[in-house]
């Protein structure tokens, strides 16, 4: 078994555009992914909007800089996670095409396969 | 070197390949020790087969010495080699049917895996699935052997880091899947059919190894008309390889080709491929495209060719997939049935697809139907354009040809 990060990006305004119908259409998709996924979900949150996102780098001196906003500015910011844990990548395929964001135009998912530090 | 052994081990090679690796890399779990093993399987058999004579069954030979290796390797690995991701085939995981279950199709669903990139899914194909050198893959696609290789390690380790699994998809995921594999197996025939640059027309390696793949598809998944109508598009447009040049090698049109050279055997299959397909499902692109091919080869001339079939089923094409190569396609076959200027006329309406603007293929098509109406200026303007777009040494010497026939018409 290995781990995978599902990490969830879309347009944060497309999300906030959602009727209450949507939303509630939106959360039972979740709901039947993580029924579907049982176990094997081993974590995952839905995260505030990326406009309260605060990053920190460094300046050329090596001052810690703190700043407003996401470490990248992107028009699909990252609006959630899923931690899963699975035997193959095609598993994952499997179990993240459930999730509503891969179905909507403006949002989808990626996956990344997590270190195993044994 | 005795030259019966040489031409065994090159048969084995060609039939034996995938089977060998596919059946190495199951007992790995490691496609690079796989490889190695199966590369030193084959060249041994060109020293022991001298001594020894050809074995009855090539394939279970080679297979038994490359596993025999990799045991061996495997005994001795280092703890490091070890500790390398292997590849996944977690036999917990619901499996393909029983009629599935092959090593060579678990090789060639990873090789073709959607989460490869469309060039690293080619290269693993064609160097690990069909046993080209990774200089012949690097040849094949204009890159040097180093980025080549690089692009196989890159793909090889994407494949172990991520746990792309070694098996045959799952029944809910074998449609898309199978629809990742043909498309590899139809680019490598088109690179090889119409090589876009160079001084060959046809890489006969490329074209031998994707009809070879859709003959090894068939073979294991008889049952699906993808794969079938594929095989048929890919012998049909085979069959008509012999007369497509001259015996002094130049490119010869359908419409000059020596209709007697056409492999009559080929065709015949690949109607009966198709014909099987149809009968399965409802059409779809490949299966459209195989039936234009079969409506040509059973034309008895050019001139007798069905033209209203041939557009309409450019017409179903379109619909199925609707791109401006159909497009351009469909105009010519309507300027055949309706004459050049509705050639012409229908071409017209292309001249602003940017998809098209350096496709020499449109130049070229208006070239021909304003030479069919002696309008040999504007025809000499057409070539020329044509003659700048092409890569191809082949297709340029048939255009620069073309120009000049046109240009003797013109005055002075």
């Amino acid at each position: 078994m290995a781990k995978y990060m599902v990490l969830i990006y879309g347009d944060a305004q497309q999300w906030g555009a959602m009727s209450p119908e949507q939303q509630k259409s939106h959360e039972a998709a979740h709901a039947a992914f993580r029924a579907k996924a049982g176990s094997k979900n081993v974590g995952g949150e839905e995260l505030e909007l990326a406009a309260t996102a605060t990053s920190l780098r460094s300046d050329e001196d090596g001052r810690v800089v703190t700043t407003d906003g996401p470490f990248l500015e992107t028009k699909e910011a990252l609006g959630g996670f899923y931690l899963l844990e699975a035997a193959d990548l095609d598993e994952v395929i499997g179990l993240a095409s459930l999730l509503p964001e891969v179905h909507a135009g403006h949002s989808g998912v990626e996956i990344r396969p997590v270190v195993d530090h044994g | 070197m005795n030259s019966e052994v040489v031409a065994a081990v090159a048969q084995a090679h060609r039939r034996e390949w995938a089977q060998v690796l596919a059946t190495t890399a199951t007992l790995t779990r490691d496609l690079d020790l796989a490889e190695d093993c199966t590369q030193d399987a084959f060249a041994q058999a060109l020293q022991t087969w001298e001594q020894t004579g050809i074995p009855a069954r090539p394939g279970a030979w080679l297979t038994t010495i490359a596993r025999n290796r990799a045991r061996d390797v495997m005994r001795r690995e280092s703890t490091f080699r070890r500790a390398m991701p292997k590849l996944v085939a977690d036999p917990s995981v619901p499996g393909p049917e029983d009629a599935l279950d092959d090593d060579r199709l678990r090789l060639v669903f990873t090789c073709c895996h959607p989460a490869l990139s469309r060039d690293a899914r080619i290269a693993l194909t064609l160097r690990l699935v069909c046993g080209l050198s990774t200089a012949e893959v690097a040849r094949a696609f204009l890159v040097s052997e180093p980025t080549m290789a690089a692009r196989i390690t890159r793909a090889k380790k994407k494949i172990a880091t991520a746990r792309i699994p070694y098996r045959v998809p799952s029944p809910d995921q074998l449609a898309e899947r199978v629809s990742a594999v043909l498309e590899v197996v139809h680019l490598i025939f088109t690179t090889g059919h119409a090589a876009p640059v160079g001084e060959q027309l046809v890489r006969r390696d490329l074209v031998d190894s994707a009809i070879g793949l859709a003959r090894m598809l068939h073979l294991l998944m008889p049952a699906d008309a993808e794969i079938a109508a594929l095989l048929a598009l890919l012998l049909l447009i085979e069959a008509r390889a012999d007369a497509r040049l001259s015996p002094d090698g130049r490119m010869l049109l359908l419409a000059e080709q020596d209709r007697s050279r056409w492999n009559s055997e080929l065709i015949d299959e690949g109607v009966a491929l198709l014909t099987e397909a149809l009968r399965r499902q409802p059409p779809t692109s490949y299966a459209v495209e195989a039936a234009i091919a079969a409506v040509h080869a059973e034309a008895p001339s050019w001139e007798d060719t069905d033209w209203s079939e041939i557009v309409s089923l450019y017409d179903v094409l379109l619909g199925l997939w609707p791109s401006p190569v159909v497009k351009l396609n469909r105009a010519v076959a309507i300027g055949f049935r309706d004459g050049a200027r509705a050639g012409l006329d229908a071409l017209a309406p292309l001249q602003d697809e940017p998809a098209l603007a350096t496709y020499s293929y449109l130049s070229a098509a208006r070239a021909d139907f304003l030479r069919r109406l002696h309008l040999w200026s504007q025809a000499a303007g057409a070539y020329e354009e044509a003659i700048t777009l092409t890569d191809n040494d082949v297709e340029r010497a048939f255009l620069t040809r073309r120009l000049a026939d046109v240009r003797a018409h013109l005055p002075g």
